[in-house]
């Protein structure tokens, strides 16, 4: 069957979920299979009509096909906005439907018992469409909104449990962190505004990711001469890296995974947080306009590349010295992002778009993984009391080892291999300078290790615990999404090889495919393969070959270097860091404020106070000796007549309002009787 | 184009009409939001976008929310959503009154000669009212802008609930 | 019947509904409910007439409704403010009750 689908349908695809969020909020709390049947179909057609779009822009790969229109005009001037259908649009929301199905399928399982299973599927709903509504906009307006959508999505899931308050905390936490990036990305957006008079991204030329628009704003300078396309980079590059986890906004990516497994799997693994890295893969023609200007202080790209090779190095620092299964899969989320933050910084989008794909579905695959061992060991979290799982959790075991494999980098068969591989060799080419690329090939050894680590103390030793002894497989529901995305994590690394680099030219917009020998940058392959082994025999020496006896006995690394694993494992004190100083400055800044109230403006408003205090006495003195006794007799008077007209005042106010209508009446029958003027 | 002018007409008047005649307070707000909805789409079909607009922002978003906080604030328990119905005498006498209010107005608008010509829909840009505002009419803007702080202020002060304030009442 | 009576007639009745429902009922937030619609119902008639005003360039009927909206926001402001002062004082609001300050 040849499917396609044009840009003036796209936007279907975030539609249809959508619909089924709103059908979710309509049906009362015990339709529990109606919301999730209706969640479930929505992804389903979604992801059948994405597969549409992708064969429509694969027929034409260079082009951008767009849909305009004008949402509303207000006198002279129009809000417009549209779809955007290109390669990279395609290739995501083939991933974000297809990702999102086997997670919804997977919650069956995982959330059967809970009380608001009902609306867990709305809200899992309301932020699919907001994430198909990212990658479809044409226009950054839409996709600012779409974007606050899914922010919105992620408070109500990561804050599903609020009855926890760590669930709560957390919540709250992902929120408004992620809103400090937001706000640069709001003043970016408007700025652009300012200076194209349009948002959209493609509009036959009018565009402001086309030549004309970006021309001009390469052209312009500002502030300490930066290039006006660099600032405005800068401030888009605020908001996703606050999406997407990057240093210094990474804290509250580790804390979101007080949500449930599968939200941590979707959201803050597979599609939210790579938004971000879509967003500057989507405006890369913006990003990149300075690249050619000369004796700019920086260029955008450069600041994006430093951001993700931090991000990659210290994610994968703290992931070493983690114990909780999901926060150390959520801080190799934050490393992973990291490395595809440097990608689009050193100027290969197309190695950070496909490490994107790679990375959503093996990481989806270790996540639900976690979920599927969390599950069967009756919410036991803690890695240091598990173990001995390889026997009873067999499919779970299988599937989360592929997982391992990809993500660590094991060579050839796995997709993340072929993608990491991919932001290596690019970051090797970058000119500007190789540190990116030494703290890149630094966090592959570690992503070796501390993996092998996790899976060492998960599924080998035995039992630490009274929860993992007792653990059963669990139903198919759970178990076959984990072997389709595993097979996905294994495939999809054939799209891209080296050899035969068809995605990375189809996002490209070429209908040609150049392979490369693989022998071309062999020596830096055969460097990280070498890296990789190196991870993985130091996990192996350290974890494997002689498993935890008992859950208190201490982490090998621990005892050898206390100080770091415990500055590690307390995530470097980033929260103490911020507490100490933007807390402590806050909280200064409102006992500022409180001292102005009480001494500054308060001491005013008490002197004028005294003052009026002073003349009225003035007053009084004035009026007992001199004018009273006159204007008693007539006050009396007055309060005599007031009584008699206070009868009329019956404290109800329908009478009132009922003689004013009344009165209106008469006035009008008067004026017509009278015959007007 | 009269037709879409019935259509908005009596759905903003049906809304508000069954919004006044429920006994469920939240309902009754529901519709009246919804009446106001129907009176920003009056308003964009008159061609006044800037205050289909405004009205959408300050009636449907802004005081409707106020309006469900009072709801949800002065309430006691679930069941006191639902409002004792008015008391048959004063229904009556209200539809009264309502009724000849309407037979006056309806006699003077038939008996005014307000035979205009069909005109095309007028436009008023935001640009042009702006300059309006901050040019002829700049004063009345600013005593606009005072009213609403001075009215803020109010409400936060009847609302808010002081300590000290019931300290002093208590005996 | 020219486009502007049926303007007129459309705000006419929603004026009545209103001032029905503040007359008849007896809980204070319906009864500010009601005047907002007959104030909303007022605005209604100045953009009928600046509709079909001979000058629509001039924009006056626009400002006016403008600053009726305003005023209207601060007045739900208060008067929900109001009701939940009273309600804090008598423990209910049917307005009829509040009547302490009759003469």
């Amino acid at each position: 069957m040849k499917m396609t689908l044009s840009a003036q349908h796209l936007w279907l695809i975030p539609a249809l979920p959508l619909l089924a969020a709103a059908l979710g909020a309509l049906t009362p709390r015990s339709g529990r299979t109606p919301a999730a049947g209706a969640a479930i179909g929505a992804m389903v057609l979604s992801f059948l009509l994405s597969c549409g779009a992708l064969a429509t822009a694969l027929a034409h790969p260079a082009a951008h096909a767009t849909a305009n229109f004008t949402w509303f005009a207000v006198g002279d001037g129009a809000v417009r906005l549209g779809w955007l259908l290109d390669p990279l649009t395609a290739f995501m929301c083939v991933m974000v439907s297809f990702v999102s199905t086997l997670i919804f399928i997977f919650s069956l399982g995982y959330m059967k018992d809970d009380a608001n299973f009902k609306q867990f599927f709305c809200f899992l709903s309301l932020f699919a469409a907001a994430m198909l509504g990212i990658l479809v906009a044409n226009s950054l307006l839409l996709l600012f909104v779409s974007w606050e959508l899914v922010g919105l999505a992620s408070y109500l899931l990561i804050g599903f449990w609020f009855h926890k308050p760590e669930a709560a905390a957390a919540a709250k936490k992902a929120f408004i962190v992620t809103r400090i990036g937001d706000l640069g990305f709001l003043l970016g957006i408007l700025w652009l505004y300012d200076s194209t008079g349009s948002l959209l991204f493609y509009d036959n030329g009018a565009g402001v990711l086309e030549p004309t628009a970006l021309g001009g704003l390469a052209a312009q300078t500002t502030l300490c001469g930066l290039a006006l396309s660099t600032a405005i980079g800068l401030l888009i590059f605020c908001g996703a890296a606050g999406k997407s986890g990057q240093f210094p906004l990474h804290v509250w990516l580790p804390d979101a995974m007080e949500g449930p497994t599968p939200v941590s799997a979707l959201i803050h693994a597979a599609t939210m947080v790579a938004a971000g890295v879509f967003l500057i893969a989507r405006v890369y023609p913006l990003m990149a306009a300075d690249q050619l200007l000369a004796g700019v202080p920086v260029h955008a790209l450069t600041v994006v590349a430093f951001i993700g090779a931090i991000t990659a190095l210290l994610g994968a620092l703290i992931a070493v010295a983690q114990n909780d299964i999901k926060r150390v899969l959520a801080f190799s989320t934050v490393s992973q992002l990291g490395y595809m933050m440097l990608a689009l910084g050193v100027g290969s989008w197309v190695a950070a778009v496909f490490h994107l794909l790679t990375h959503a579905f093996f990481k989806a695959l270790l996540f639900l993984g976690a979920g599927s061992v969390i599950h069967a060991a009756h919410h036991e979290q803690d890695i240091r009391k598990l173990g001995g799982l390889s026997q009873p959790l067999r499919v779970t075991f299988a599937t989360f080892a592929i997982g391992m494999m990809a993500l660590a980098g094991v060579p050839f068969l796995f997709s993340g291999f072929w993608s990491k591989e991919a932001i290596l060799h690019a970051a090797h080419e970058w000119e500007v300078s190789h540190l990116p690329l030494f703290a890149g090939l630094a966090a592959v050894v570690l992503t070796a290790f501390y993996m092998t680590r996790l899976v060492a103390e998960t599924f080998f030793g035995k039992a630490r615990s009274h929860a993992a002894e007792h653990v059963h497989e669990n139903s198919a529901v759970m178990t076959v999404p984990l072997v389709l995305l595993a097979v996905c994590a294994i495939a999809l690394g054939f799209l891209g090889t080296p050899a035969f680099p068809w995605l990375q030219a189809r996002l490209l917009g070429e209908t040609e495919v150049h392979g490369h020998s693989l022998l071309d940058g062999s020596g830096l392959m055969l460097g990280s393969i070498v890296l990789v082994a190196l991870g993985l025999g130091a996990g192996w020496a350290v974890y494997w070959r002689t498993p935890r006896a008992k859950d208190t006995s201490p982490d090998p690394l621990a005892s050898a270097a206390p100080a770091t694993i415990a500055f590690l494992g307390a995530r470097m004190k980033f929260d103490e860091l911020y507490a100490a100083t933007l807390g402590r400055l806050n909280t200064f800044l409102a006992a500022f404020a409180d001292f102005l109230d009480h001494w500054v403006w308060g001491g005013a408003v008490n002197f004028l106070a005294l003052l009026g205090e002073f003349s009225g006495t003035v007053n009084r003195e004035a009026d007992e000796g001199g004018l009273n006794a006159g204007f008693d007799a007539t006050s009396e008077k007055l309060r005599q007549t007031g009584q008699a007209y206070s009868h009329a005042q019956t404290g109800g106010t329908h009478g009132y309002l009922r003689t004013v209508a009344i009165g209106f009446v008469v006035l009008v029958l008067l004026v017509m009787l009278g015959g007007g003027r | 184009m009269n037709a879409a002018l019935a259509f908005i007409a009596v759905l903003t008047l049906a809304s508000a009409a069954v919004a006044m005649a429920l006994r469920n307070l939240i309902h009754s707000a529901l519709l009246l939001i919804a009446s106001w909805f129907g009176l920003a789409a009056f308003y964009l079909w008159a061609g006044a976008e800037f205050v289909a607009f405004a009205q959408v922002l300050v009636y449907v978003g802004a005081i409707s929310m106020v309006v469900l906080f009072a709801v949800l604030l002065t309430r006691r328990s679930r069941q006191d959503l639902a409002v004792e119905p008015a008391s048959l005498g004063r229904a009556l006498s209200a539809l009264l009154v309502g009724a000849t209010v309407a037979v006056v107005l309806a006699r003077a608008i038939f008996a005014t000669p307000l035979a205009v010509a069909p005109t095309a829909t007028p436009t008023i840009s935001v640009r042009q009212l702006g300059a309006q505002l901050m040019g002829p009419h700049a004063a009345a803007l600013l005593v606009v802008g005072v009213i609403l702080t001075v009215a803020l202020l109010g409400a936060v002060v009847l609302a808010a609930t002081d300590r000290a304030d019931s300290k002093e009442n208590a005996p | 019947m020219s486009p502007l009576q049926v303007c007129l007639l459309f705000s006419s009745a929603l004026f009545c509904i209103g001032l029905v429902g503040a007359l008849s009922r007896s809980n204070a937030i319906l009864v500010l409910l009601g005047i907002e619609l007959m104030l909303n119902a007022a605005n209604l008639n100045f953009i009928a007439f600046w509709r079909y005003s001979p000058a629509p360039a001039v924009g006056t009927g626009v400002l006016f409704v403008i600053f009726s909206i305003a005023v209207a926001a601060a007045e739900a402001a208060v008067g929900l403010a109001l009701v939940i002062a009273i309600y804090r004082h008598q423990k209910n609001i049917r307005l009829q009750e509040a009547n302490r300050l009759k003469g």
